[in-house]
């Protein structure tokens, strides 16, 4: 306890709350026994004397077998005091020394005999081995597979109903996620995609005016941006914001027993609640995509007027000239492909979410992700299909 | 359809429940009458939200049937499977509101999907069941805005929407003040009067059981399996069980 001394000197014996410093003084003058004479506050927030002090004062003793205690009137405790009872007490059963708490506080020496009672807690499932790790992963991914196989039957026969106008959900919804999937994502499409057209043409101008040739960056902004870019970069942030929304909004109506309470109405919740959020995704897409590919073709105008003196009309006449009616083609089926996919990655996530706060989390996680990639993958065997098919 | 008083309207035979291969409950066997108020009691977690969900249509049985008024629930197509559902209401533990609706907007759906009312009739059949819960006004709130028993009895008023013949409620009571739940149980009584409908409710307290349950069953966790049935006043009188009389008494008596 010197600690404790110090704090004695240097407080007056009170600590911040006005209560006595916890204090023990070693009695040795019953034969084979330790009476540990306890006084002040022996509390949390106090501080406590160490236990392996007193264990270490009674194996000094030799034939010493039991340790007492005697409190006086200024003695005050909390849980403190217990733990520091539970660590002696165990000490003191490895070095074979009883301790009686007769004189202690009757409330306190109980709940020290009750914790001290072994309790069979539940068992836990042993820890699986890195081997059984690795099988359960495959195993759940195989599931995962099926899962989204079912999800997408699920939505097949979904738009079947809708065909057939037996669909049931409600228009209203469907224009509110039309709202906020498409216009109100403008802004930042428009950012976006401005600047991608700027850094398009820089990259360009880099090498093209070696050739003094800067031009034909109408050319290289105008095709990237209207073939793939336009298509990608709207995707992609669609994934980050639409993506992530819906699997966060399902996700958390699916922990809120909302999507149970459509099931047992007979409403299918793929009905309701993922055909409207695909639907709008579908039909909004190729829509911004078209504005993005304008915006960019205007970063990369801007760029060729202001440092390489081509007038806008000499821009625009060239973009033209380069952009053929299939790129737009191909990147209005982008478009549509990544619509599609951003939604089925919200709502399948969304919909098969755990129902808890970690559980939501990871939805929105994966839906980006798996979103992202899907658009990324997507991008690619277009682009291979198209290479085949000899569109240019 | 409308069954006589007395006849039965939901049965379980042998029915084992649980999720992915790993069993809840089995050896279920009971039957609810028309006009019952039927209790789910059993200690917390021990499968009795989880049967609601399989009479409910959320859940499909491992094994054992589910019988509406002689339909096998789980084995019917999907038609049939939807006609039994719009004759069930359920409320869930926390109201279960769709959060992007106004309250009258979540009462108004059920009425919109499946019954030929007009639209102002909707209104005033989505007033009328508000106040019913005593929430009349409160038709442009949303969820969030208002109080979690409140939001309960919002959930009650949409369960009840299309006037159904059996009402499931799931843990009624819980995170209720005593008075509210108090309230809530004399509102189950008025609604089966009401509808001349059939209750099953799972809970665990023990206020509303012997309030207003005039049938149980009981669930024990350990067992896997019902250990006793009959009407709750009777368990508690003169069940033989331990467990079910340490239950029934709140472990104040521990022999029966």
């Amino acid at each position: 306890m010197p600690q404790n001394r110090e704090q004695i000197e240097t407080n007056g014996g009170l600590d911040a709350r006005g209560d006595l410093l916890p204090r023990v003084d070693y009695d040795f003058s019953a034969p084979g026994a330790l009476r540990l004479k306890i006084g002040g506050a022996w509390k949390i927030a106090g501080g406590l004397p160490a236990a392996e002090d007193v264990i270490a004062q009674a194996k000094s003793r030799p034939g010493l077998n039991k340790i007492l205690f005697e409190a006086d009137s200024s003695f005050k405790w909390d849980s403190g005091f217990l733990v520091f009872l539970l660590v002696l007490s165990r000490a003191c059963r490895s070095a074979n020394i009883s301790i009686s708490g007769e004189a202690l506080p009757a409330d306190a020496w109980k709940l020290i005999q009750s914790s001290a009672r072994a309790h069979a807690g539940p068992v836990r499932a042993a820890k699986e081995s890195r081997l059984e790790a690795l099988g359960g992963k495959a195993l759940r991914f195989i599931a995962g597979a099926r899962d989204l196989l079912e999800f997408l039957g699920e939505i097949t026969l979904a738009s079947c109903r809708l065909i057939t106008g037996r669909s049931m959900f409600r228009r209203s919804d469907f224009f509110y996620i039309v709202q906020t999937c498409g216009v109100d994502a403008l802004l930042l499409v428009s950012m976006i995609s401005l600047l991608v057209g700027v850094i398009f043409a820089f990259v360009g101008a880099i090498q093209l005016t070696m050739f003094g040739a800067q031009i034909y960056i109408a050319h290289i902004v105008g095709i990237a941006m209207v073939r793939v870019m336009g298509a990608v970069m709207a995707g992609i942030l669609m994934a980050g914001r639409t993506g992530a929304s819906f699997a966060a909004e399902l996700g958390i109506m699916q922990t809120n027993e909302e999507i149970d309470a459509l099931r047992t109405l007979g409403v299918p919740p793929v009905d309701f609640l993922v055909i409207p959020r695909m639907l709008a995704l579908i039909i909004m897409m190729p829509l911004l995509t078209l504005y993005a590919d304008l915006l960019g073709i205007l970063g990369g105008m801007a760029i060729c007027t202001g440092m390489f003196e081509i007038s806008p009309m000499e821009y625009w006449e060239h973009t033209l000239q380069a952009v053929k009616l299939s790129n737009l083609w191909i990147g209005l089926i982008n478009s549509i492909v990544f619509g599609v996919i951003i939604a089925v990655a919200g709502c399948y996530q969304g919909m098969k979410c755990e129902r808890s706060a970690a559980g939501v989390g990871t939805a929105t996680t994966s839906a980006v992700v798996s979103a992202i990639t899907g658009i990324v993958i997507a991008t690619a065997v277009i682009t291979f299909i198209c290479q085949i098919l000899g569109i240019k | 359809m409308n069954p006589e008083p007395g006849k039965t309207v939901l049965e379980a035979r042998g029915l084992e429940i649980g999720y992915e291969g790993y069993p809840v409950m089995r050896g279920l066997d009971f039957s609810v009458k028309k006009g019952d108020i039927f209790i789910v009691m059993g200690g917390s977690g021990c499968g009795k939200s989880t049967l609601l969900k399989a009479c409910t249509g959320l859940l499909e049985p491992a094994a054992g049937e589910i019988l509406y008024g002689g339909d096998n629930f789980w084995k019917a197509g999907d038609a049939v499977q939807n006609r039994i559902m719009r004759r069930f209401g359920v409320l869930f533990q926390g109201g279960a509101l769709w959060s992007s609706l106004t309250l009258g907007e979540n009462i108004a759906l059920p009425l919109q999907l499946y019954s030929k009312l007009t639209a102002l009739e909707i209104r005033e059949m989505v007033e009328l069941k508000l106040s019913m819960v005593g929430l009349s006004g409160y038709a442009d709130f949303y969820p969030s805005e208002i109080s979690g028993g409140m939001r309960k009895r919002a959930g009650l008023a949409r369960a009840i929407a299309l006037d159904p013949e059996i009402i499931f409620f799931d843990e009624p009571s819980a995170g209720l003040d005593p008075v509210s739940a108090r309230m809530l149980d004399d509102l189950i009584l008025q609604l089966r009067d009401m509808f001349d409908a059939t209750v099953v409710v799972v809970t665990h307290e023990l206020a509303s059981i012997m309030a207003v349950g005039s049938n149980s069953i009981f669930l024990d966790a350990e067992s896997k399996t019902m250990i006793a049935a009959g009407p709750p006043r009777e368990l508690l009188a003169g069940s033989k069980d331990a467990r079910v009389i340490n239950f029934l008494t709140r472990g104040k008596k521990k022999e029966p």
